[in-house]
């Protein structure tokens, strides 16, 4: 029984959230044993990061300014990543429940617990009763390893990871449209662009680094088109923005469309000699006037002319987008609809054109090709094809009936534990209770559940839930490899051990392999052992790590797959001369109708609910609201509002809101803005318990992809309450003196 | 050929990201707190946030106004925090600066100021907040890379009413670029301006919003007539 056995404030007590402000040993006393050459752990970009390791505690950071991608660039996550080292709520122990919270427990005891759990759950409910949910904050190995541990030692179809809640949609249809998932270019393409289209992605504070490339493309003349109901600072200085009413991205899409073909703005001749199924998109869009796209999407109809007339006949051209597309029910037609933008244009495989999804976790691109995905073995194979599933056996050395099924994926395993069905569930790096949709299902289907373990460095709110705790690793106490959102592979170093009693993730799956009976499929020394087995099992997949190894990660800044041989210099920029991925190397053109969001607004919830994240807290936050710096930048989530809206409401800026929706109600502060479209209310999504946006999002889930829809709802706002008398502290806390002095 | 290197601040780039902010507070003089200030020009109306650093005057007010000539400028023009010997914590200097730079740090009685990263721009490195700035908002490089490749162009003399500033630190500005409006409202459709929030969300629908619209598209009747428009 996974209930708490203590008031949240008892766990809060023992185990955190607790602000570290200072470093390890304190303020002036950083002397450096030395500077460790790695990557910070916060979002998909992986800046190239010094930590200063001082006596195993990292202490400071330096900037790595020889590292390609950022050259020496953070954002305030990457800059004071250092303090979630060395830090007071750190589990040094695996951790067993009691009546009244947790104890310290020995390893023995609690992998046994655990083992012990597992052997009894599966022996009466069947294998796929315990499920497994991994992370794409892990290494490429760790991903490995879960998918291979899900398999081969539990033996349970039901293996998932909390990209689900990420950027699945995007990986669906740039498998439909190209016939392989990864961003098309290099970010160096970027700068080289004539003209961006960035839609549904908050560059500025979820993908930082890239401000640079979308502003040197400025500098070069590039025209920028922001698409997005709300002003995000990338939008606020934009050529052309076009506020689209939430959940009518494919009708927006479809509506530029239209006005480029009637305008001739289309490559006929690539489309006829690259691509499938161009004449059902025309046939389509045919309907999409201007007019009509504006009644649909709420944006002016010569805006969505504009945007054509930027886009259309441009000499080059990049398309960028991220959750704010994805997170819906129809998240993989949004992202087929914008790809047809890009196919009907040509402008794709050269030097400035073509496309990218933004991965947001730190690992959003390699944690989705190594086989911890329900559907996904190895090397990006699929687990319902006979010859992958063949080839993964035998690579595995199992007999190919003997490989679970595709399973469950994260969203679906939580309504299966809901319903009963999954009765144990081993978690690692995935905070769910703070993550998924709809979060009072979400917490009483974790209090159903006969058995919950959890690898993790932190106590999250999900881990307290658990029977057992496994102490786990942070990034930086492992070494390993990660992909980054433009698909280079590249190298983090160790820099600490794990400290007290805590052990790095692997070998926690490893123990438990081999606990499970599967020692000899598990026995490895050192990550690089698991990072050569991966990409011998990648030889010849649709992700192919075949040519890479560590050294040659390490010589080379990281490495783009494909990369098939050892002497292969690997791929940063896909689908050079119109070679698409399909087996006869054309791309797919997808026509799809616009449909409504599964929840739309209605007299009783009558405004759209979105939410996303702000620049100084990372997913569930259960690392980034342990550092105090970035807590105090924005320490408690706001409801942002027009002054419009919150004028109709009788809402003053910091007013206590509650906003509600058929699934469940917050109380927050209001922060009236003129940034957000006035049918619209934001709250980002960070916080846990009474403050989850996730109390009120909808657990709708895109057919296809499966990911649920975090990016509109119906909701109500009323006013609770006066701002009180004397504000909580907020950015900035210094007078509006920089408007005077300009 | 100009290849000293410079420090350039464009607001136009910035994205309020705080990592400058973040970054300053990390060094060990000055343990936590950062010396650059950064500021939304009216958070209530937009975005727009402008950092500020020591724009390093030549011949700076804030000196001039120290009864106990505690802030000294180096060889290279680089205005220094005041000297603790000397400083006597009386706020003349945060008082008459006309760019608002130097603060009273009340638990160390001493006026701070950014010093352009004293201890790693004499070894020739960037200064910190610019090494991390993600926007290039701050940037420190050489001028000719900076008027070669960015649209806004450096200035760095500015005017407060009968005084003339010149700084060692430069502004960028580009006169030909138009301000945008920063409220949604003015990107909405032309009829959407005067309309209630909730009607602009259901538009126009009876009740289930976007829903009643896509119905009314379906029917071939209605959806001549919007062609026709
Ligand atoms: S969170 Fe992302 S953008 Fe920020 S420093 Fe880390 S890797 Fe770079
Ligand atoms: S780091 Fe750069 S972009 Fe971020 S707030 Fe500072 S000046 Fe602005």
């Amino acid at each position: 029984m996974a209930t708490l056995t203590q008031s949240d404030s008892c766990y809060t007590e023992q185990f955190g959230p607790t602000l570290s402000f200072a470093p390890a040993g304190g303020w002036g006393s950083r002397q450096p044993d030395k500077l460790v050459k790695t990557h910070c752990c916060f979002c998909g970009v992986q800046c190239g990061i010094q930590l200063k390791v001082s006596d195993n505690k990292v202490v400071g950071f330096e900037p790595w300014e020889e590292f390609p991608v950022n050259q020496g660039k953070l954002c305030p996550k990457g800059v004071k990543r250092y303090l979630q080292n060395d830090h007071p709520d750190r589990l040094l122990t695996p951790l067993v429940r009691t009546d009244s919270g947790f104890r310290a427990a020995t390893w023995d005891e609690a992998l046994s617990k655990t083992v012990a759990a597992i052997k009894s759950i599966q022996g009466k409910f069947g294998k796929d009763a315990f499920a497994f949910l991994g992370g794409a904050s892990m290494t490429n190995e760790k991903a490995y390893l879960n998918g291979k541990f899900a398999r081969l030692a539990l033996q349970t179809a039901n293996i998932d990871y909390n990209g689900r809640l990420c950027m699945v949609s995007a990986g669906a249809a740039n498998r439909m449209a190209f016939g392989v998932d990864r961003a098309a270019n290099p970010w160096s393409d970027i700068p080289l662009a004539k003209a961006l289209l960035i839609t549904g992605a908050n560059i500025a504070e979820c993908f930082p680094i890239l401000t640079d490339h979308v502003w040197r493309a400025r500098d070069h003349g590039a025209k920028i088109i922001v698409i997005d109901p709300r002003i995000t600072p990338i939008a606020r200085t934009a050529d052309l923005f076009l506020p689209v009413r939430p959940g009518r991205d494919s009708a927006l899409a479809n509506g530029i469309l239209h006005v480029m073909i009637e305008r001739g703005w289309i490559d006929e001749a690539f489309i006829a000699a690259h691509t499938h199924d161009f004449d059902k998109v025309r046939a389509l869009v045919a309907k999409y006037t201007p007019a009509l796209t504006e009644r649909i999407t709420g944006v002016p109809a010569a805006s969505i002319v504009k945007a054509a007339e930027i886009w259309g006949p441009a000499e080059t051209s990049m398309l960028l987008h991220a959750r704010g597309i994805e997170h819906h029910t129809k998240g993989v037609e949004n992202v087929l609809t914008y790809i047809n933008l890009v196919l009907a244009t040509g402008r794709i495989g050269k030097p400035g054109c073509g496309y990218g999804t933004i991965t947001g976790q730190g690992n959003g691109q390699g944690g989705r090709e190594h086989g911890q995905r329900c559907n996904q073995l190895p090397g990006g194979r699929d687990i319902n094809k006979p010859e992958h599933r063949e080839f993964i056996a035998k690579f595995w050395g199992v007999p190919e009936p003997e490989l679970p099924k595709q399973g469950l994926t994260a969203c679906e395993i939580m309504d299966a534990i809901e319903r009963g069905e999954i009765k144990g569930l081993l978690s690692i790096s995935f905070n769910p209770l703070v993550s998924i949709p709809d979060a009072s299902r979400t917490r009483a289907a974790l209090e159903k559940l006969e058995f919950l373990g959890c690898i993790d460095f932190f106590l999250s709110e999900t881990a307290r839930h658990a029977d057992v705790v496994l102490a786990g690793s942070l990034q930086e106490e492992d070494e390993g490899t990660v992909t980054t959102g433009e698909g280079r592979c590249v190298r983090l170093r160790n820099s600490v051990s794990p400290p007290g009693d805590a052990r790095v993730d692997w070998q926690i799956i490893c123990d438990l392999a081999a606990r499970l009976g599967n020692a000899a499929a598990f026995n490895y020394a050192r990550p690089k052992e698991i990072f050569d087995e991966l990409a011998a099992a990648s030889k010849g997949g649709p992700i192919d790590y075949s040519g890479m190894s560590y050294e040659r990660l390490e010589q080379n800044f990281g490495i783009f797959w494909p990369c098939p041989a050892p002497e292969h210099p690997g791929t940063p920029r896909l689908f050079e001369g119109g070679e698409f991925h399909h087996p006869d190397g054309r791309a797919k053109f997808h026509a799809f109708d616009y449909r409504p969001p599964a929840e739309d607004v209605d007299a009783q919830f009558p405004l759209f609910f979105t939410s996303g994240r702000v620049v100084s807290q990372y997913l569930s936050g259960t690392q980034t609201r342990r550092i105090g710096a970035l807590v105090e930048q924005y320490p408690e989530p706001l409801c942002e509002m027009h002054p419009r809206l919150a004028a109709k409401l009788g809402v003053k800026d910091r007013d206590l809101v509650r906003v509600s929706t058929r699934r469940g109600e917050i109380t927050v502060p209001a922060q009236v803005v003129t940034s957000i479209r006035p049918d619209t209310v934001f709250v980002p999504y960070h916080w846990p318990g009474r403050k989850s946006a996730n109390l009120l999002t909808n657990r709708a889930l895109d057919p296809i992809s499966k990911i649920p829809e975090f990016k509109v709802c119906a909701c109500k706002v009323e006013k609770v309450a006066d701002a009180p008398a004397q504000p909580a502290r907020q950015f900035p806390a210094r007078s509006q003196r920089a408007a005077s002095t300009r | 050929m100009n290849d000293a290197l410079e420090f350039f601040i464009d607001p136009s780039r910035c994205i309020g990201c705080q990592a400058c902010v973040q970054a300053c507070g990390e060094c060990d003089t000055h343990r936590g707190t950062a010396m650059i200030h950064l500021d939304y020009v009216h958070r209530p109306t937009g975005v727009q946030t402008t950092p500020v650093v020591c724009m390093h005057c030549e011949d700076p007010t804030c000196a001039k106004v120290c009864p106990a000539d505690a802030i000294k400028q180096d060889e290279q023009g680089v205005v220094l925090s005041a000297a603790k010997p000397r400083c006597v914590a009386c706020s003349n200097c945060v008082l008459a600066c006309p760019f608002g730079v130097p603060k009273m740090q009340t638990s160390f009685d001493l006026m701070m100021k950014c010093d352009m990263c004293y201890d790693r721009t004499s070894i020739g490195r960037k200064p910190m907040c610019a090494t991390v700035c993600p926007s290039g908002a701050l940037f420190y490089g050489p001028r000719d890379y900076v008027e070669k490749f960015r649209r806004e162009q450096p200035v760095n003399e500015f005017q407060f009413g009968a005084q003339t500033v010149r700084t060692k630190v430069n502004m960028m500005t580009a006169p030909g670029v138009k301000a945008l409006p920063f409220d949604v409202a003015d990107f909405l459709p032309f009829e959407a301006l005067d309309e209630d929030p909730l009607a602009l969300a259901r538009a126009g629908a009876p009740d289930v919003a976007d829903a009643a619209v896509w119905h009314e598209l379906h029917d071939p009747k209605a959806e001549l007539e919007l062609i026709c428009e």
